[in-house]
């Protein structure tokens, strides 16, 4: 018997699981010692719950031992540091809230439990999930397995290096701009960010609320149907979560290929684009068409206005999702303030990175009186244009592919200075979080030894479909099997 | 109020409202007053981070309803915003509230004038949004405490137009909807527990200018009689700066009811820029025309619709029908007494004379009453079939509002019993002639006035039991032998 489980996928696992092959405890030890002894290099986890996490497993063996168990009932995963764990430090990478115990869990949290899933730890982020790099942490930059002097993308950056460098065999992300697909296009692994409304958003810290989507990240699409058949679902406290059924999202999987229209918008693969990734690209759509797809040249006219739009529409969100971290109730209080405004301004200006600041900064101004219609308002039509772009598109294709970034993993360090330039590595991502669509990245090969994500968009809630789509893909390809060589 | 007729007045008031619901307006916590600090405020009333707001329905109901009872347009897509503002007691650091498309568009509330008039004044809006919590001062070593038990509890801000033009007029339209609100059964509107406050935008005018003169906003005002004050004396401080050549400058001022004065808290430009937009968590509230019939057919009898059928129905006069269908309870008690005693007028008469009286000088609510509606009657039954007379009467309602006992058993415990006893009259009367021949033989030779001399005589020695028709009777038939 292997106990090489790292290279395990979760669907293996699990029949690893219930066949009495290895218990819940074992692989947890297993994984725990992984992160112990090689996260130093990585720097994916804030918070490593391992007594919590070994106890969860006990009781997850005696509901296998039981027959209680689910699919996912023993199998170890990470959470991104952005979902409220109860009793457990949710810092969402910010000093902010580095102090923060949350006395409740996350409804994506509760669902994971409630299927037996044991939460290894909390993942590293950009801080309050705003960056493109994981380098905005309060808790410092991850690193990419793939290449330690490189991004691991983000925000979140922790979940994918850790599941990247097989330090868990899975993890939570969240995604308001790219935040899961292109930190899973940087580091070779799969992430689905499904439509907005599909996962609760109930105790995931927000950005801006009318984009953040929670998503699995994982090997392979067969995991993350796994995953999203426990994160999916209504959830009445969250007035936002969509009240329909939820499909098995692993019974679409084997679906044949032949017939399928993929929409190749031309936006995304103009200028900017690494001719590089274009090929690996390229290579990708050629399998497509062997499996019987048929490539269908689209337009998606507005999709430039996407990066500007987006860059009004979430930092006004962000601007007042973030005025709660004031320093009265919990969190980050400076030092003996002098008065009230002492107490927020230094508390905030303190507690607060950079990059979070110059957001607050943005999205106040947007806001503020006398520019609130040339801004906010102006994007808000604009998103429903953008939206309407797909729309169209969706009449003509089933799927839309393309890059999930315009290039490979940038070195650590090379973008901090412009925040423009981090900005752009998003710009084939974001367009698909203003209109709420669900949307996948999917490794398909690599360029200089550094991976490159296919995205796959779809119509809403569609995920069926994408999982499918990805899954036919993986079934034919072994990219999203290769483990970088230090963490073999 | 004593400024000079050369000046205008524009008053418009803000009301805040609170809700009668159970739970807050976007979380489950309980809305009960009183609590231990922070006992009812939940981890969504507490902001911790990454709660949602989930809206309360019946909190929709009950604004809805207000709409239909001020006759205003029912928002049927409405909206919430977030107001962002930095304060210790707003945890999210933004209240949630309606900008753009409130639930209730304009309508109109009418009040009784002095002179007997009634004017009509405009409802702008009122719109659904959730009250801040509580900063309580130097309360534990120095520091300020935060209590969110109120953080949340579900609010309509009622907007008027600048409709009113004295302190007077504010206050009957305050009253009116406060009365409205009890009767629709939406809000307690116990103002000493802060469920309906009021917030006053004062301006003066030279008589016959057409644009209005700058404004300031007095906040958070808590009872009538403040309401009444704080907008006289902040007519009269806007006077005397004007005729001193000063100039109103556009602020917030703040009532101090010990000193009797307003005092600036803010001026406009210190005012914050609150950044409304339109809160991505909470999805537009619509609804239907069937729903708003469904909560038409909720609305009880309006005052103003009682009002007329006491008129038309019981014969009223407008005063009457207008003091009684003031508040719910004491139309629900008029209604009590009216039908148990038989006799709608007599029932008017009492409840809006003794009664209210007797509520005056002792400063209670009518539902504090120590006299229940039935026993009331009672009283009155008694008056009707002639056991006592109406003065009498007032005794025996003084009595029985000291718990002792019934209208009966007052009566008969105090020997109180009306005497219509004809040949006990005769024999009290026929004593007084007796004893008064001199003021007798007066009468007879025709000074009518003395009639009033012997009446009186004769119930003094009835102590006040003998029925005073009878006595009249008998005295005429006396003078004619």
């Amino acid at each position: 018997m292997s106990s090489r489980y790292h290279e395990k996928t979760i669907a293996e696992l699990s029949a690893m699981l219930h066949a009495g092959e290895v218990s819940s405890v074992e692989l947890t030890q297993y994984f725990l010692d992984r992160i112990k002894s090689r996260d130093g290099e990585l720097n994916s986890f804030i918070t490593v719950t391992e007594e919590q996490a070994l106890a969860a497993a006990k009781a997850a063996d005696e509901r296998i031992k039981n027959g209680e168990a689910g699919p996912l009932t023993g199998v170890p995963i990470a959470h991104k540091d952005i979902f409220c764990t109860d009793g457990v430090r949710t810092s969402c990478g910010s000093k902010m809230l580095d102090n923060f115990i949350s006395p409740y869990d996350a409804t994506v949290v509760t669902k994971m439990k409630q299927a037996g899933v044991v939460m290894l730890g909390k993942t590293n982020m950009d801080e309050f999930a705003m960056g493109s790099s994981n380098e905005t942490s309060f808790y410092g930059a991850v690193k990419n397995p793939w290449n330690t002097q490189t991004v691991p993308g983000g925000s979140s950056g922790g979940s994918a290096a850790a599941v990247a460098a097989r330090l868990a065999p899975a993890a939570t992300g969240t995604d308001t701009g790219g935040s899961i697909r292109q930190p899973a296009s940087m580091c070779g692994i799969t992430g689905i960010k499904p439509t907005y409304g599909r996962i609760s958003r109930f105790g995931m810290i927000a950005f801006a609320s009318s984009l953040d989507q929670a998503g699995p990240m994982a090997q392979s699409a067969e995991d993350c149907a796994m995953l999203l058949n426990a994160m999916a679902g209504f959830d009445e406290r969250d007035s936002t979560c969509l009240d329909n059924e939820v499909p098995d999202y692993t019974a679409e999987l084997e679906k044949p290929l032949a017939g399928l229209r993929i929409g190749l918008p031309k936006e995304y693969f103009g200028e900017g684009l690494s001719p590089a990734v274009e090929q690996v690209i390229r290579d990708a759509l050629d399998e497509y068409k062997k499996l019987g797809a048929e490539l269908i040249d689209i337009e998606l006219p507005n999709s430039g206005l996407s990066v500007p739009v987006y860059y009004v529409v979430a930092p006004a969100e962000c601007s007042a999702n973030l005025s709660r971290f004031d320093g009265v109730r919990y969190g980050y209080r400076c030092a003996d303030p002098v008065d009230l405004m002492d107490m927020y301004t230094r508390s905030r200006g303190e507690g607060f990175g950079a990059e979070v600041k110059r957001r607050i900064m943005v999205g106040t101004y947007a806001l503020s009186s006398g520019y609130y219609d040339a801004y906010y308002l102006k994007s808000q039509q604009l998103r429903h244009k953008i939206s309407d772009d797909f729309k169209e598109a969706f009449e003509k294709v089933d799927v839309i592919m393309g890059p999930t970034a315009p290039d490979v993993a940038f070195k650590i360090g090379e973008k901090s200075d412009d925040p423009i330039a981090m900005y752009l590595s998003d710009i084939y991502t974001i367009a698909v979080n203003l209109a709420g669509l669900p949307g996948m990245s999917v490794p398909a090969g690599f360029v200089n030894g550094l991976p490159v994500g296919l995205q796959i968009t779809g119509n809403y809630f569609k995920e069926s479909q994408l999982l499918n789509v990805a899954h036919q893909y993986q079934k034919n390809t072994n990219w999203h099997r290769a483990i970088p060589e230090d963490f073999a | 109020m004593s400024y000079d007729s050369n000046w205008e007045v524009v008053i418009g008031l803000e009301i805040h409202c609170q809700l009668a619901t159970k739970s807050k307006i976007f979380s489950g916590s309980s809305t009960a007053y009183g609590a231990e600090p922070n006992t009812q405020a939940n981890a969504v009333d507490l902001a911790l981070p990454g709660v949602l707001p989930v809206f309360n329905k019946e909190a929709l109901r009950l604004a809805v309803k207000f709409g239909l009872a001020v006759d205003a347009e029912i928002g049927l897509r409405s909206v919430f915003d977030r107001k962002n503002y930095f304060y210790p007691d707003s945890p999210k650091a933004y209240q949630i509230t309606q900008m753009d498309h409130p639930i209730v568009g304009k309508g109109h509330m009418d009040i009784e004038l002095e002179n007997g008039e009634t004017k009509r004044i405009g409802i702008t809006r009122a719109h659904l949004e959730e009250d801040a919590g509580k900063s309580m001062h130097g309360t534990y070593h120095g520091m300020t405490g935060i209590d969110l038990n109120r953080a949340g509890t579900p609010l309509i801000e009622i907007v008027s137009e600048p409709d009113m033009s004295s302190a007077k007029e504010a206050v009957a339209y305050m009253k009116k909807i406060h009365s409205l609100v009890r009767y629709i059964e939406i809000s307690d509107g116990n103002m000493q527990e802060g469920s309906f406050r009021c917030d006053a935008n004062v301006s003066v005018r030279p008589k016959g200018q057409k644009e209005f003169g700058t404004r300031t906003e007095l906040k958070n005002i808590n009872s009538f009689r403040f309401v009444e004050k704080a907008i006289n004396i902040e007519i009269e401080r806007q006077i005397d700066l004007i005729e001193d050549g000063g100039k109103v400058i556009q602020e917030t001022r703040l009532y101090d009811a010990d000193k009797n004065e307003t005092r600036s808290m803010r001026s406009k430009e210190e005012a914050n820029d609150y950044r409304y937009f339109p809160d991505p968590d909470l999805l537009p509230v619509v609804i239907d025309e069937a729903y708003v019939e469904q909560v038409r057919s909720e609305l009880p009898e309006l005052p103003e619709q009682k009002k007329q059928r006491y008129m038309s129905e019981y014969d009223l006069s407008a005063y009457d029908a207008g003091v009684i269908t003031a508040s719910r309870e004491l139309a629900d008690y008029y209604e009590t007494v009216a039908a148990k005693a038989g006799d709608a007028k007599l029932a008017a008469n009492w409840v809006t004379g003794e009664l209210a009286a007797k509520l005056n000088r002792e400063e209670v609510e009518i539902t504090e009453a120590k006299v229940p509606a039935e026993a009331f009657a009672g009283l009155l039954l008694r008056i009707k079939d002639d056991t006592i007379s109406g003065k009498i009467a007032k005794d025996v309602f003084e009595a029985m509002w000291n718990g002792e006992g019934s209208a009966d058993e007052v009566i008969e415990s105090k020997g109180l019993k009306q005497i219509s006893d004809s040949s006990a009259i005769e024999a009290m009367v026929d004593e007084v002639i007796v004893n008064n021949p001199s003021q007798f033989a007066e009468l007879k030779g025709g000074k009518d006035k003395m009639m009033g001399f012997f009446v009186g005589q004769v119930m003094k020695a009835s102590g006040g039991k003998a029925n005073p028709g009878q006595v009249n009777a008998i005295m005429r038939k006396r003078l004619e032998e």
